[in-house]
């Protein structure tokens, strides 16, 4: 029987990430999927003729640069496309744009607070040093504080050095940064409500905290820290759907002579006498491989597909408290035209980019509070973006894809209400309505509309309770203590078997370097050659 | 005109006389100048109603420095303990009350018992780690950093990495945790999750939900009193009496204190504090003025922002300090009784904090400026162990409430009465016969803390104590080592590193800076 | 801001100045430059013409894409002292004082001119927007701070024939403004105010109106212009003599201290050559701390004016030591044309080009005929301004 050198489990962008560095390093790779289609939460499907749905994740700004030069992506096909503003609708009438003209930008920051159009400045410049601090720990290991280890020592070091780079001050601000509320952070720059709200968005998404809750700044510089063609915190659209990003991965991967086979997940991964030996997957077959890595998320990998006895019980119990808890649900809509919305002129190019409904903070974080109860948000943060205004690929000629976000939606409901039915109608309507108070005809022009509960996004993709993360992005979850404290290097106390998903560190969201830094662990184990970058010391 | 002095120090809050105490002791001729005609700040003893004496702010005793205690030989100059080793009582609707003492807790199931004195032993020993952190300046960083700020930096980091690999790991991972997850991630009962939760956000604007909520509780543990850490106590005589033993201390070792004195502002010549200006004209002449007043009343008020640096005044100005704690004194005809608890708990600390669930829904109404529909309280009848505070036979009572925001939506002046009756009837939940046995009730909200006790929005820690205003960031870089921006101004309140709680570490620590920093 | 306060004032990205269909129809090469949101020409009909014609004659150069902030109230004079580094209770209304103001760290955030008005009216003119840090700076102020950018068009009307060319408009007492004054006028029934400043180093003039006053005041300039050789002039060629006036320029000559994302970027006035301007003795302003420790300890960068070999100007290049040790880079440069002179603006790491002047070289790459010729060229350090003419400080001015 054929045995590999690696076996990741699960075609999400990080293991494909993992799999192409792993397969250009010469090994003999395979990666197992569960679905029928290669992807995880990065997937363009046809779940309505003619149109193409990015069904889970739906942005691109995130995934590192090193990674899509390294496995020449768009010789694969991926094309990035930057959006070209963002809107947030206010209650009374008005609107809050943000525009890629600087100047068009200062003018309508000035046009809600004169004040606020130049604090936005230092803002940005602020997340700019921020950014500046946290891309070079993004590429490389965290290190252990409580290992004496020469490699742990040494990127100690790093990062008091690249902390000691910066001034007095700026320490002491990022100090802060790290800890505080996004709330408290814009509120330390900005008066207006509507430009609070619009910049806090980046703050919640995705997480189980509101933008009160202390350590949501650090959540949105992890939104922000992405870049566009060196553009940093600039967003973009994968041209065709999220989809495009890991067919382009998969491509790449068969390229490089790696083995992808679709339809089976792993059933359980194959132990013997503390190192892994590879998998059995739900159909039965078994694949022998010297390593195994999984991209699944830290509690599917080891409460569900290895046994509980070749695990130390600390071990377990670090996974078991291991935060990851779904806060958000998505809505996917075929629509027959555009919407109107009169609030907006219609040439407004803001309208190309993400809109938003919640127009305070406040807002925002009584939807938290919703979901803290146990129920989804009466009145929702809505992330919604029509990409067919940028991609017309995704549907017919003059039709269009809108793709909803939506926060909050806890996966567990409070009194023993169930997800499945009425409720998942009555969450579906409470986020149609929020749309439809700004626009007349949106309801009119729905031709299908695909409601999806944390749930689903478990079901289908295997993330645990919908996180989007795979595990929440608060300090304790962070850096060394990603996923558990002692195992951030990617390895777990099972030999030969590594983690690549989100779980790891950085972190979620379509980035890829939870992959690329696990493919690099690996390759230093197994003394192939390396592919992945060593980071610059 | 007034004779020079080393130093003047503006406010005769408890950190105020340790200051004095400490300054005298060195020799520094020293006077306290205090606005109201007592000294102590938010840490007194005060007539609430005929017969009936509470402490008005602050009502336990937490942390009080030992180091402070013994270096000032408080209890020669008069410090008594009622009691030293209060137990908490989370109460139950049902009566089925749980208590919690040391790593003890009664009420609960063994598993819950096993996996509490675990923890309490865990967090114990972690809030030790962190003490050594109480007692020194916060070291600064980068190009002003200094041989005594790497020692304090390096001192920090031992103490946690002493810990030893595991708990150094759990620290590190669950330092800026909250600590909802941390009790979810443990107990089943509500009570003592509810309980434990209560002392983690009690005096912040924080929720049991909030991360960083685990540091908050480490920092109530951090303390030490009577010889244990993690204990609580009551003064005999109310928290008036450990404020005169300090008076007492400080007026030993040579410092003048001056009440009915007010403040009005920092004087300052060649860019130096050169003393200050009471109200009504007089000046007091120093070379050095330290000011437990809060810092934004200190910058701002007291000295001017065109004595300061733009920047300096922003962050001083930016700083959060609105207060989310009312004060509430019942005056009782008679003993109250809340049944189910023993003699021994009822002069505990009682808890009024059912569910984390429950403190969490208190505090979402603080964040929009709402007072809580069903605010968590602690309650003390210090009157049972202590009979000087209250006519024979009479009781008071006396309970700290969250959540009352400072800036109310409604305003306090519309909402007080609403409010006091609120709380009375949640104390009416547990003790039926309340209502009939009061014989006078003060509600103190922080509009009124605030004017009572001249702290900026009647925030008892002078500054939110929350993670990104602690250490290097408490008040504001450029003040966070006690001395101001201005030379010969210095802080040593509550609002300066470690924060408030009547433990008097700021106090101290700003006396060791004053005499290493400026000769004689 | 009464355009754009419109919802959709996006649909004009960049804005025309009041003088705008002026400046359009004289701009024949159709070149423009894009200035805080508002587009202004960057050269009419050649930039080094219009240099000369500054030196020569007269020129009008359209700056009201300026940020103008308006100071007022009771305590604007302490606001403004405790804002800049010069003792501003010495500036007297009808006054105007060129200022640096300096963040906590007594690193430079801007310069500009400070004009006061009145006993409590000051208007602050700078090129970067700072309206946050005023309004900051206001905390404990009686004192109103706004913008007015938008309220004041203004033209700078530059060259030996300035002060000829007004009086020949009618501007009775002109000529008696000494450098720095300022005081209104009245131009054919629109009210003028006009200061004795530029950025030029030459004898000339700013007019600051409402702008509604914008065309008939250009239109009555070139009309009593055309005897004066009156040309426009686009900032191209003020750039040109702005360098032989030996001037700075936030983001070109230093990085305002608030725009820096190193915090190693920002330059203290010491650094910048304006250690004039800091006046120790005048009570705290914002940085004055940070400026004494530094004064105390030595300041580490120094800007300068250097004079280099040969005819090649060096914008951006790096300056050497004995030819190989890095030591400083040059900000702003050009050949000038009455100088007849390579010169420079250039910031060292001290001791260089501070305590040591000498073995200075300049590291040059010239482009000819798509061949790059690397040349490494000495160069001195030289005092600045690197022209001054007499007229611009003769009081009253030349008739010409």
């Amino acid at each position: 029987m054929k045995r590999y050198d690696a076996i990741v489990v699960g075609a999400g962008h990080n293991g494909l990430t993992a799999a192409c560095y792993l397969a250009k390093a010469g090994l003999d790779v395979v990666v197992v999927e569960r679905n029928d289609f290669v992807g995880g939460a990065a997937v363009s499907r046809e779940l309505y003729e003619g149109w193409t749905y990015s069904n889970c994740s739906y942005v691109c700004s995130l995934l590192r640069p090193e990674i899509v030069r390294d496995l020449d992506l768009p010789r694969h096909g991926l094309q990035v496309i930057p959006y070209e503003g963002g809107l947030t609708f206010m209650q009374n009438g008005d609107y809050f744009a943000n525009y890629d003209d600087h100047d068009a930008h200062y003018r309508e920051i000035y046009r809600h607070s004169p004040r606020d159009a130049e604090a936005y400045e230092h803002y940005a410049a602020e997340l700019m040093r921020q950014c500046r601090f946290i891309k070079p720990l993004l590429m490389r290991p965290p290190p252990d504080p409580t290992s004496f280890r020469p490699r742990d020592i040494n990127e100690l070091l790093y990062l008091g050095k690249a902390f000691h780079g910066l001034g007095e001050l700026e320490m002491y601000d990022t100090l802060r940064f790290w800890t505080m509320s996004i709330a408290e952070f814009l509120d330390e720059y900005f008066e207006s409500d509507v430009v609070k709200a619009h910049l806090c968005g980046s703050g919640i998404i995705g997480t189980a905290l509101g933008p009160y809750s202390p350590g949501s700044a650090y959540v949105l510089l992890h939104h922000y820290m992405g870049e566009v063609d060196g553009n940093i915190g600039a967003w973009g659209f994968a041209r065709g759907g999220m989809g495009s990003i890991t067919k382009a991965m998969a491509s790449a991967l068969q390229a490089e002579g790696g083995e992808i086979r679709t339809g089976s997940g792993v059933e359980r991964i194959l132990v013997r006498n503390g190192k892994a030996r590879g998998v059995v997957l739900e159909n039965g077959d078994e694949i022998h491989g010297k390593t195994v890595v999984s991209n699944m998320d830290v509690k599917r990998t080891f409460l569900k597909a290895v046994e509980a006895k070749e695990l130390p019980g600390e071990f377990l119990t670090a996974v078991r408290n291991f935060k990851i808890r779904g806060s958000s649900g998505k809505l996917n809509i075929a629509l027959d035209g555009l919407p109107d919305f009169p609030q907006v002129p219609k040439d407004c190019p803001a309208l190309r980019g993400d809109t938003h409904f919640s127009d305070s903070m406040e807002r925002m974080e009584r939807a938290y509070d919703d979901w803290k109860r146990g129920t989804w948000s009466k009145d929702p943060y809505l992330d919604t973006l029509i990409p067919t205004r940028i991609d017309p690929t995704m549907a017919p000629p003059g039709k269009h894809y809108m793709t909803v976000f939506v926060q909050y939606a806890p996966p567990h409901l409070a009194d023993g209400e169930v997800w499945d039915g009425p409720n998942r109608d009555a969450f579906g309507e409470t986020v149609l309505n929020q749309i439809a108070q700004y626009s007349p005809n949106f309801r009119d022009l729905i031709l299908h509309a695909e409601v999806r509960t944390p749930w689903d996004l478990e079901n289908e993709v295997g993330l645990t309770e919908g996180n989007i993360f795979q595990g929440e992005l608060t300090f304790d979850q962070l850096l060394f203590n990603r996923p558990v404290p002692g195992y951030a290097d990617y390895r777990s106390p099972i030999k030969g078997l590594y983690l690549c998903g989100s779980s790891a560190h950085p972190g979620g969201g379509v980035m890829g370097a939870p992959g690329a830094n696990a493919a690099r662990e690996m390759l230093r184990d197994l003394d192939a050659p390396q592919t992945v970058r060593e980071p610059v010391q | 005109m007034s004779a020079g002095y080393d130093v003047a120090i503006v406010g005769g809050g408890h950190n105020g006389l340790v200051c004095a105490a400490y300054l005298a002791k060195a020799g520094r001729k020293v006077v306290v100048l205090e606005t109201a005609k007592e000294t102590g700040g938010a840490a007194k003893t005060e007539v609430f109603s005929p017969g009936f004496k509470v402490s008005s702010g602050a009502h336990l005793l937490y942390q009080l420095h030992p180091k402070v205690l013994a270096d000032l030989a408080l209890e020669k100059h008069g410090l008594k303990l009622a009691a030293d080793d209060l137990a908490t009582v989370a109460l139950a609707r049902d009566g089925a009350h749980v208590t919690l003492k040391g790593p003890s807790v009664e009420g609960v199931s063994p598993d819950d018992a096993r996996a509490y004195a675990n923890l309490h032993e865990r967090l114990l020993r972690f809030a030790a780690a962190l003490r050594p952190m109480l007692s020194q300046v916060p070291p600064r960083l980068g190009e002003g950093m200094g041989l005594a700020d790497k020692i304090a930096l390096a001192k920090l980091g031992w103490s946690i990495r002493r810990l030893g690999r595991v708990e150094m790991r759990e620290f590190l991972r669950i330092v800026l945790m909250n600590v909802a997850d941390l009790a979810e991630e443990r107990f089943e009962s509500d009570l003592l999750k509810g309980a434990l939760s209560f002392d983690a956000v009690l005096g912040t604007h924080l929720g049991p939900r909030s991360p960083s909520t685990v540091l908050t509780l480490l920092y109530r543990l951090a303390g030490e009193v009577s010889g244990g850490q993690g204990r609580i106590a009551l003064p005999a005589g109310g928290m008036g009496s450990v404020t005169a033993a300090l008076r007492q201390a400080a007026e030993a070792a040579g410092a003048e204190v001056r009440t009915g004195s007010p403040v009005a502002q920092i004087l300052v010549e060649q860019d130096r504090a050169v003393g200050v200006g009471l109200d009504g004209g007089e000046v007091v002449t120093a070379r050095t003025v330290v000011s437990n007043a809060d810092p934004k009343t200190t910058f701002l008020c007291l000295l001017g922002a065109r004595h300061l640096d733009a920047g300096f005044v922003r962050r001083v100005h930016k700083l959060r300090s609105r207060g989310d704690v009312a004060k509430l004194h019942l005056a009782l005809d008679g003993r109250p009784e809340i049944p189910g608890l023993s003699e021994a708990q009822i002069r505990g600390r009682l808890v009024i904090a059912p569910s984390i669930m429950e403190v969490e829904e208190a505090f979402n109404a603080a964040k929009y400026g709402e007072a809580s529909a069903a605010p968590a309280m602690e309650l003390v009848i210090p009157s049972l162990g202590d009979p000087s505070l209250a006519p024979e036979g009479k009781h008071v009572l006396s309970a700290v409430a969250i959540y009352a925001p400072y800036a109310l939506k409604a305003g306090w002046d519309r909402t007080r009465e609403s409010f006091k009756q609120r709380l009375i009837d949640r104390i009416a939940l547990y003790a039926p016969k309340i209502e009939q046995q009061i014989v006078a009730a003060e509600l103190l909200t922080p509009i009124d803390l605030e004017k009572r006790f001249g702290m900026t929005g009647g925030h008892w820690h002078h500054g939110e104590l929350a993670v990104d205003q602690l250490l290097m960031n408490r008040p504001v870089p450029g003040a966070h080592q006690y001395a101001a921006p201005l030379p010969g101004l210095y802080l040593c309140g509550a609002g300066a590193h470690p924060g408030g709680g009547v433990m008097g570490a700021a106090g101290m620590n700003a006396a060791r800076q004053v005499i290493a920093r400026e000769k004689r | 801001m009464p355009l754009d306060v419109e919802q959709e004032h996006y649909k004009v990205r960049v804005r025309g100045t009041p003088f705008h269909e002026r400046t359009a129809a004289l701009n024949l090469n159709n070149d423009w430059q894009r200035w805080a949101g508002y587009t202004v020409p960057n050269s009419y009909f050649n930039s080094e013409l219009e240099y000369f014609a500054i030196r020569n004659a007269a020129t009008l150069y359209d700056v009201s894409p300026m940020i103008k902030y308006r100071i007022s109230g009771a305590e604007a004079e302490a606001y403004c002292n405790r804002l800049v580094t010069r003792d501003v209770a010495k500036l007297k209304p009808g006054r105007v004082a060129y200022v640096v103001w300096c963040n906590d760290a007594g690193h430079a955030l801007d310069d500009g001119t400070l004009f006061r008005l009145g006993e409590s009216e000051f208007r602050l003119c700078c090129q970067e927007r700072h309206l946050d840090w005023l309004l900051d700076c206001a905390l404990g102020f009686d004192v109103a701070v706004e913008e007015v950018t938008w309220d004041i068009a203004g033209l700078a009307l530059q060259g030996p024939a300035s002060c000829a060319l007004l009086r020949r408009c009618g501007l009775e007492g002109l000529e008696q403004l000494k450098p720095f004054d300022v005081r209104d006028f009245d131009l054919d029934g629109q009210k003028l105010s006009i200061s004795r400043t530029g950025f030029t180093g030459d004898l000339g003039y700013e007019l600051w109106m409402a702008p509604e006053a914008a065309l008939p005041v250009w239109d009555r300039l070139f009309e009593a212009g055309t005897l004066h050789g009156l040309r426009p002039a686009g900032s191209a060629a003020l750039d040109l003599a702005r360098i032989e006036a030996g001037f700075i320029l936030p983001t070109v000559d230093f990085v305002p201290a608030d725009q820096a994302l190193r915090h190693t970027r920002g330059r203290s006035p010491f650094e910048l050559g304006l250690e004039w301007l800091v006046d120790f003795g005048k009570g705290h302003f914002n940085g004055r701390r940070a400026l004494l420790d530094e004064k105390k300890k030595g300041s580490q960068y120094c800007l300068v004016g250097l004079d280099i070999q040969g005819n090649k100007a060096a914008p951006h290049a790096l300056i050497y030591h004995g030819q190989n040790v890095e030591v400083g880079q040059i900000t702003s440069a050009m050949w000038s044309p009455t100088c007849k002179k390579n010169i420079a603006l250039a910031s060292f790491r001290r001791p260089y080009g501070d305590s040591i002047r000498t073995d200075l070289w300049v590291e040059i790459y010239v482009l000819k005929e798509l061949k790059w010729d690397k040349l490494m060229v000495r160069c001195k350090v030289v005092d600045r301004p690197f022209f001054a003419p007499e007229r611009r400080r003769a009081t009253p001015p030349g008739d010409f």
